[in-house]
Parts: structure tokens; C-alpha cells; sequence
């Protein structure tokens, strides 16, 4: 079985942030880090590989400094790489990333699919289903259990009101969601290994691909303002005073 | 800095991080308490390969520069210097054969330690031998097959949970009394470990007595040649510096995250007590301290990989540097802290406590300005001949 992990460099979700005029995130100076949902995701395909058997291959669209989340991903147990270098994509739309990934992802025969649900960082939670629409492969989404067998992966997902359990036929997009697997600590050895484990750089492919979305403008949540006690000297009292306030205030209704 | 950390290096780094933050952060207090070797977070180290570091690929090791090992027990010392302790006291142990080992020495034993699956201590210190390693009283008279060994060690760290012990003691030899080195396994008949010391910091890290009763000793045993114990024992001793001083600069670290974090928390006359500007100098010396560590470490790390000249100076410094001022940023930390900072609800009483062997271990700050000193005054004595 090959596995391919989609997979991306995002900013440490833990690091302070800081913002550039326009209101976005400056990557500027910021810890680069692995994608905590893409790691989820190589966690799961390692994970397999050492149960049933497989190949894992991590695929990533980036800019050059990407390679550093690349050699985690190694690191942690995949065998190979294939790296996309193209800043430019790797911060675009969503449908021409989603795009370019399906291009590499047509000769590489992969079966299985995988990548984040979202990214920790811009969370379009796009580019995966994107893949499967154009590879004409069914996907499955927030998946946090995982079991492969006999050329059907056999997936439980996470949705609003409990779990589902869904079988697909592979080749299959796996879209991971926290709780998948916990990734592990590389190893000392495991690093070092990393070192020798190839990385295929290539430009990304040209591919046709119209833009899915456009941002407007980025403006920082609203703060949120104090709440406000509700008073009154009988429970009834204080209800019409809610009432009033919601009414009158937040105009609720 | 001359040497740079390497990517692997970095990436080690950014591994030992993640499981100080996610790991050894949730236990630290505890080993505190417990006072017992941490038998958990030793085989988390040795899975992910952390005792590996100091040893060459020939004997299963993953070696990294000296820049990167100082980092290493730097960020694990932030959290608990009894823990980095377990890890120094290993490359420590075993300096002595890795540098005057035979290969088959190296061969049998090194293997053993960057996997994990033995310990190794250094007994060196004696009840009337610290800094003055001449008056070791440890003696090893010759028998058939060997050396009849007699004496005591003391504040032997890992001493407890050791399979390995390099020990130095005098050998008779020509009604000479010779300093030499020997590595002894734990099961030799002999040797006899006494009572755990109770500290007043570093606890979790055991620190023993040891008793020599006539254990016998092979040649198989001799590290290096009889008579060039000191030599050994002050090369292993260059390791031993650097690694207190970036202990000290770990504990240093901690102090100033938790008081920088508390004071912008503490209100006191209706403003955070950062505001006040008493605080802030505190604040600020706790950081120009923790940046001048950082450098003064890696300046003797340079001097360590290039074995220069200006190791034993520069070592001495760093380790008199480092240490004093984690004991000045600990007294700052829990002053900070005030009241809260003598409980131990807070981690600042812990830094207090721990800080205050590293101007005492693996020589006093005195011993190291000595050192400092005679480098000094050698260097203008032959500028004015």
C-alpha cells in the first residue's frame, strides 16, 4: 500500500502572533512548524505502515523553508518526500493549491490519501475534498479512527452530534481531525535517519485553475465587552429586566 | 559562537523542547518531592535517544558538538536540574573511557550507556577529597590478578542506580602512591553502596556513598595507565564545568519566565508590581544574566570542541558565571513572588533550592576563580618577560 500525506508548514499555534499593517499574520520571525492537523495525519500513516505495511510519502507545497517540516514528517517516519517549492501557491487560493496537489498526486499512485481536515492556520479546510473532487476519488472527513483492510479503509469521523462510521474503497482522500493519532517524539536515531531520506523537490505543475476565493479584508475579533448581571429583587423582576434588555439593547428580537 | 547548531541539531533540540514541555513540566515537582531517581522520565530519555548524544556512531551513539549538548541539559534543567543531572552524569561517567579507554573497554561498555540498558556514575569526590583530588585516600594494593581496593566516595550522583562505577584510587606501586582510573561493574564483590544523602536541592537525583572492602580489581578494569588518574579525572572535569554551568543557566531561565509571567499577574496599589521600577531591576538582571550565560557557555563550548588552550579558563568562568547568578536569580524569583514564593504551590522555591549547589558542585565558585586567576596572572607574566 503507498500512503500519501498531504501535507503543510503553518506557524506555531502556541507562538504569540503578531500582525503586519494590513491586518494579517506576519509570517516574518515566527516558529515554523509541521501542521498540528498534517501531523495527525503522517502519525496515523505511520502508524499503519508499521501495522499493516505501507510506504509513506510526504507531499507539500511550500516555500524553501518548508523543508524543515518536510524533515519532521521524515523524521517521524515517513520514507520519502515529494516537495512542491512555490511560496506563492503554497499561501494562494485553496482550488489552485488543491489543483496542483491532484496533478502530483495522478502519478504517484497513491491508494490512500491523507491530509489535515483544515490547517491550524488559514483553516479553509478546503484544499483535501478539493483533491477528491478532481481525482474523482470519494473522500472521508474529521475522521478520528482509521483501520485499513483489504483495499477498503474503514473510517469513523466526528460530526455534531456523535461519530459515524463510514467504509470506502480505496483509492480514498482521509481528511484527519484531532484525535486521530497522537504524534510521536522522533527519535535521536530517527532524526538522524531522516538526514538520508530523499526529498524530490519540483516546481509545481501548470495546472488551470480559477481562484475559489478572494480575501477582502482581515480585521482582528472584536473585543469582547463585559457582560452585565441582570438584577432585580424577584426572580420575575429580573426576568422582564432581561427581557427588556435583549429587547432594547441587543435587539435581540 | 564558532560553531553553529547543525539542522539534526536543531532538530533534537525542538524534540527534547517538545518533551520537557509536554513531560518533564508535569513531573518536575514531584521527583522534588518523591526524592527518588525518576525511573519514568529515565525511560522516556532513553527512547528517544537522549543519552546517545554523547558518544561516537562505532559505539551506537548519535554524537552531537558540545553547543548542542549544553542546549540539551540547558532545557531540561529549566524544568528540573535533577532530571538533566541523570543525563550529564552519564557523559560524565564516561569521559574517563572515551578518552583513555581501551577499545575494548569502549566496545563492551559504551554501547551499553547511549542505549540506556546501563548507567554509569564518577566517583571521584571523597568525606576528605573534594576540590584537592591529591588527598584521595582511596588505595589500591597489588595482588595477584590486580589491585585490592580500600576507601570511601562520596556524593556519588546515580551512585544507587549505577551498573557502572569509574573510580580513582591510589596504587601502590615502587612505594610510590600513583592516581589511576578504573571503570568497576556494580557486581563486584567489594564494592558496597551506602546510604542516599537528603539534600536540600537536586532532589530526584541520588546522590551516594560508596565503600571499597577489599574489592579486587582486574587489569581489564585500569583506564589508562597507572599513575595518570588526575590527568583523566581533570579532562573529565572540563565536561563537568560546562555541564553545571548550563544547569545553572537552565534554572536561571525558569526563574525569569516565572517571574516575568507573575509579576505582570500581581496587583499591589491598584497596578501589576511589574510596574514598579524596583521589580523591573530585578527583572532586567535576571535577563542580562541569563543572556551573559548563554554566551560565556558557548564561548567555553568552542574552546571545549577545539580543545584549546583557553578550555580550562574559559570552562572555570562560565561554570562561576552561570552559577552565581542562577543563586542571585532565584533570591530575585522568589522575591518576587513574595509570600507565594515560599510555597510550594510555586515552582520559584524549588529554583531556589536547586540553584544553590551549582556554586558548590564540580568545584566551588572559589575554586574556579582560582583557576580564573592563575590563567590570568600566566598570561601577563609572559607578556612582561
Amino acid at each position: 500500500m503507498k500512503i500519501v500525506v498531504c501535507m503543510k508548514q503553518s506557524i506555531d499555534s502556541e507562538a504569540v502572533l503578531a500582525f503586519d499593517d494590513a491586518g494579517n499574520v506576519a509570517k516574518e520571525g515566527q516558529t515554523l512548524v509541521i501542521d498540528p492537523y498534517s501531523e495527525f495525519a503522517v502519525e496515523k500513516a505511520v502508524q499503519l505502515k508499521e501495522s499493516v505495511g505501507a510506504e509513506v510519502v510526504a507531499l507539500c507545497i511550500g516555500a524553501a523553508d518548508a523543508v524543515s517540516a518536510i524533515r519532521h514528517a521524515l523524521a517521524m517516519g515517513a520514507d520519502s518526500a515529494v516537495f512542491v517549492e512555490d511560496a506563492v501557491l503554497a499561501d494562494g487560493d485553496p482550488a489552485a493549491k488543491a489543483a496542483a496537489l491532484a496533478e502530483e498526486l495522478r502519478g504517484m499512485g497513491a491508494d490512500l490519501i491523507m491530509g489535515g481536515c483544515k490547517s491550524s492556520d488559514t483553516a479553509h479546510a478546503q484544499v483535501m475534498p478539493r483533491i477528491a473532487g478532481i481525482l474523482g476519488i470519494p473522500h472521508v472527513n474529521t475522521v478520528v479512527e482509521l483501520d485499513v483492510e483489504e483495499g477498503v479503509a474503514h473510517a469513523v469521523r466526528e460530526v455534531d452530534d456523535g461519530k459515524v462510521s463510514i467504509d470506502v474503497e480505496l483509492p480514498a482522500v482521509i481528511c484527519a481531525q484531532q484525535g486521530l493519532a497522537e504524534p510521536r517524539y522522533p527519535t535521536v536515531r530517527d532524526i538522524m535517519q531522516s538526514k538520508r531520506k530523499p526529498i524530490e523537490t519540483r516546481p509545481a505543475a501548470a495546472v488551470e485553475a480559477s481562484a475559489a476565493m478572494q480575501v477582502l479584508e482581515t480585521n482582528p475579533k472584536p473585543k469582547r465587552a463585559g457582560g452585565k448581571i441582570v438584577e432585580g429583587e424577584t426572580v420575575s423582576e429580573a426576568v422582564a429586566n432581561a427581557v427588556r434588555m435583549l429587547k432594547d439593547e441587543a435587539k435581540a428580537f | 559562537m564558532k560553531y553553529e547548531i547543525n539542522e539534526e541539531e536543531s532538530m533534537i533540540l525542538k524534540m527534547v523542547d517538545d518533551i520537557c514541555t509536554d513531560v518533564v513540566s508535569q513531573r518536575a515537582a514531584e521527583i522534588d518531592e518523591q526524592d527518588e531517581f525518576p525511573e519514568d522520565i529515565y525511560r522516556l530519555f532513553v527512547e528517544q535517544g537522549l543519552f546517545s548524544l554523547a558518544y561516537g556512531e562505532q559505539y551506537g551513539g548519535c554524537e552531537v558538538g558540545m553547543h548542542c549538548w549544553v542546549r540539551m541539559i540547558e532545557r531540561i534543567s529549566k524544568e528540573s536540574p535533577a532530571v538533566a543531572l541523570m543525563v550529564l552524569i552519564s557523559a560524565i561517567g564516561s569521559d574517563a573511557l572515551v578518552f583513555s579507554g581501551t577499545e575494548e573497554q569502549k566496545s563492551t561498555i559504551l554501547p551499553k550507556l547511549a542505549s540506556g540498558e546501563a548507567k554509569i556514575c564518577f566517583a571521584l569526590t571523597e568525606p576528605r577529597a573534594g576540590s584537592d583530588i591529591s588527598s584521595i585516600a582511596t588505595v589500591a594494593k597489588p595482588v595477584e590478578g590486580g589491585w585490592k581496593v580500600n576507601g570511601a566516595k562520596i556524593f556519588i550522583t546515580n551512585g544507587e542506580v549505577s551498573d557502572y562505577f569509574t573510580v580513582f584510587a591510589k596504587v601502590e606501586q615502587d612505594g610510590e602512591m600513583l592516581p589511576t582510573c578504573f571503570v568497576v561493574p556494580r557486581d563486584t564483590p567489594g564494592l558496597v553502596i551506602g546510604r542516599k544523602e537528603h539534600k536540600i536541592g537536586l532532589r530526584g537525583s541520588v546522590t551516594s556513598q560508596l565503600f571499597f572492602e577489599d574489592m579486587v580489581v582486574t587489569p581489564d578494569m585500569l583506564v589508562g595507565e597507572i599513575g595518570q588518574g588526575f590527568e583523566i579525572a581533570h579532562h573529565t572535569l572540563n565536561r563537568g564545568r560546562l555541564a553545571v554551568a548550563a544547569l545553572s543557566t537552565g534554572v536561571t531561565a525558569a526563574c525569569v519566565e516565572a517571574a516575568a509571567t507573575y509579576a505582570q499577574e500581581r496587583a499591589q496599589f491598584q497596578r501589576a508590581i511589574s510596574d514598579f521600577q524596583a521589580v523591573k531591576f530585578m527583572l532586567a538582571d535576571m535577563e542580562i544574566s541569563l543572556e551573559a550565560s548563554r554566551l560565556l557557555l558557548d564561548q567555553a563550548a568552542d574552546a571545549y570542541m577545539d580543545q584549546s588552550p583557553d578550555m580550562m579558563k574559559t570552562a572555570s568562568a562560565a561554570k562561576v558565571f552561570c552559577s552565581e547568578h542562577a543563586v542571585a536569580a532565584a533570591r530575585d524569583a522568589v522575591q518576587i513572588f513574595g509570600g507565594y514564593g515560599l510555597c510550594k504551590d510555586y515552582p520559584v522555591e524549588r529554583y531556589y533550592r536547586d540553584a544553590r549547589a551549582f556554586t558548590i558542585i564540580e568545584g566551588t565558585s572559589q575554586v574556579q576563580k582560582t583557576l580564573v586567576a592563575k590563567a590570568v596572572l600566566k598570561e601577563y607574566a609572559k607578556q612582561k618577560a
